[in-house]
């Protein structure tokens, strides 16, 4: 059983080992198809696994940025990193980030700085896990409309048509992403990149689980593209993270590593399940993920809310976290493989004829 | 359009404002003491791990330039070992149909 067992060179704790390596393959599987650096999920991961927090945050960003340039090689391969619109969007996600972690210093001198953030956090997943599903019912109505009248809906069709309507205002210089296919205003993606990297800066979260929604709704990008895309910004952000955290000496680069091995094969999976998964398919999934996310956050509310039972709270935020990571590797997981298997199936039959 | 306009405009000029006050709020806030955490390289046989943590110990900046330099070159290296699995599984790697539903 010591095998199995490690002690990190610099927290000093003993870790189960494989326990990384399975926590790396499920957020490489999430963060490939969502387009998320997945801290939400292996902060209280590696907390669990017996790293002190501060170690579980810095770790998460070091193993974050890794990750998502794993996953954004794959993605640009096929051709769902449009990289002009990321490094636009980095603009506004770098001041909109600092203005958030100096917002957060303020309030703290408030003295209200913990409930802020955690209800702040609450009414965002709540509008954007309502976005996700009244966009679903949306595009829904539409296509019974479309076929109502006869027609056919184009396939890259969305319910709520925000993007399109926010590229239609021509403040110059106006610029065209190619990769995208959109054409818009400089200003759009960095005044949204700016917003999102704002509400990152104070809910002190990668950002991925806004910025790709943000992507979608706000600056109308297909929902492939804004994962590729999200994942590029990710890395980038996730290595400054990882400096700012690891100059503290808040980073254990071992466990990182050894994540990395698990990451490496989960990204893949997650990337490759984008192939046989549809728009629609990606975002009903992320809405259900941030559901996932929300019943966490309010569990650790709860927790604070009433110390008595801080213990049952926390125990049940852990398990929800910990549960959804798993039901929705698995779930992605068997999308790629029978998509896969489909795939070769198909080539085959090809090949006979 | 006009409504749209005047939409713009106000999200434009609330992050410019927030951009421009933010950093004043903040200046007023209080610096809170650093912690300083040193590794216990006492117990650590392995002749690699000793050395590693004995740079923390030594210089952060150090550890933090390695940490920089490792982590991309490590992704790098095993996106394209995983990349090179996958390929072998007969999969189209290179292209996807772009579809919303």
């Amino acid at each position: 059983m010591d095998a199995l067992f490690m002690t990190m060179p610099i927290s000093g704790v003993s870790i189960f080992w494989p326990g990384l390596i399975i926590l790396g393959l499920g957020v490489g599987i999430i963060g490939g198809f969502f387009g998320l650096g997945g801290a939400w999920m292996v902060t209280p991961g590696l907390n669990i696994l017996g790293f002190p927090m501060a170690f579980a945050i810095g770790t998460d960003v070091a193993q974050m940025a890794g990750k998502s340039l794993i996953s954004t090689m794959r993605h640009g391969r096929f051709g769902n990193v449009d990289y002009l619109l990321g490094i636009t969007m980095l603009i506004g996600t770098v001041i909109g980030v600092e203005i958030g972690a100096q917002m957060v210093m303020w309030l703290e001198r408030i003295g209200s700085v913990d409930r802020v953030v955690r209800w702040l956090y609450v009414v965002l997943l709540i509008v954007i896990a309502w976005i996700v599903f009244a966009d679903v019912a949306k595009r829904k109505q539409k296509e019974r409309q479309a076929q109502e009248a006869g027609k056919d809906i184009d396939k890259l069709e969305s319910g709520f048509e925000w993007g399109k309507k926010l590229q239609a205002i021509h403040i110059p210089p106006m610029m065209h992403f190619k990769q995208a296919g959109v054409y818009c205003s400089f200003w759009l993606p960095v005044t949204v990149s700016l917003f999102t990297g704002w509400l990152a800066g104070i809910l002190g979260i990668g950002g991925g689980l806004i910025r790709m929604p943000a992507l979608v709704y706000l600056v109308g990008c297909p929902t492939h593209l804004a994962v590729g895309t999200d994942l590029f910004e990710v890395a980038i952000s996730g290595l400054y993270g990882a400096a700012s955290y690891t100059y503290k000496g808040r980073t254990e680069l071992i466990a990182a590593i050894i994540m990395l091995c698990g990451a490496a094969i989960g990204a893949q999976i997650g990337v490759v399940a984008t192939k046989y998964v549809k728009g629609y398919g990606i975002r009903i999934v992320f809405g259900l993920a941030v559901l996932g996310c929300l019943v966490s956050v309010l569990l650790k509310q709860l927790a604070s809310e009433v110390p008595s039972m801080a213990g049952l709270f926390n125990t049940l935020a852990t398990i929800d976290v910990m549960g959804f990571v798993s039901l929705i590797s698995i779930y992605i997981a068997a999308r790629m493989v029978t998509g896969a298997k489909a795939e070769i199936a198909a080539k085959k039959q090809a090949a006979g004829n | 359009m006009k409504k749209l306009r005047r939409l713009w405009a106000f999200i434009f000029c609330g992050a410019l404002s927030l951009t421009l006050l933010a950093p004043t709020l903040a200046l007023a806030a209080k610096k809170k003491a650093d912690v300083v955490i040193v590794a216990d390289t006492r117990f650590i046989e392995n002749g690699l791990l000793h050395w590693w943590a004995q740079m923390y110990n030594e210089s952060h900046l150090t550890f933090a330039l390695m940490t920089m330099a490792i982590i991309p070159i490590l992704g790098c290296v095993l996106g394209i070992v995983a990349d090179f699995f996958m390929s072998m599984t007969g999969i189209d790697l290179k292209h996807r149909e772009l579809a919303e539903k």
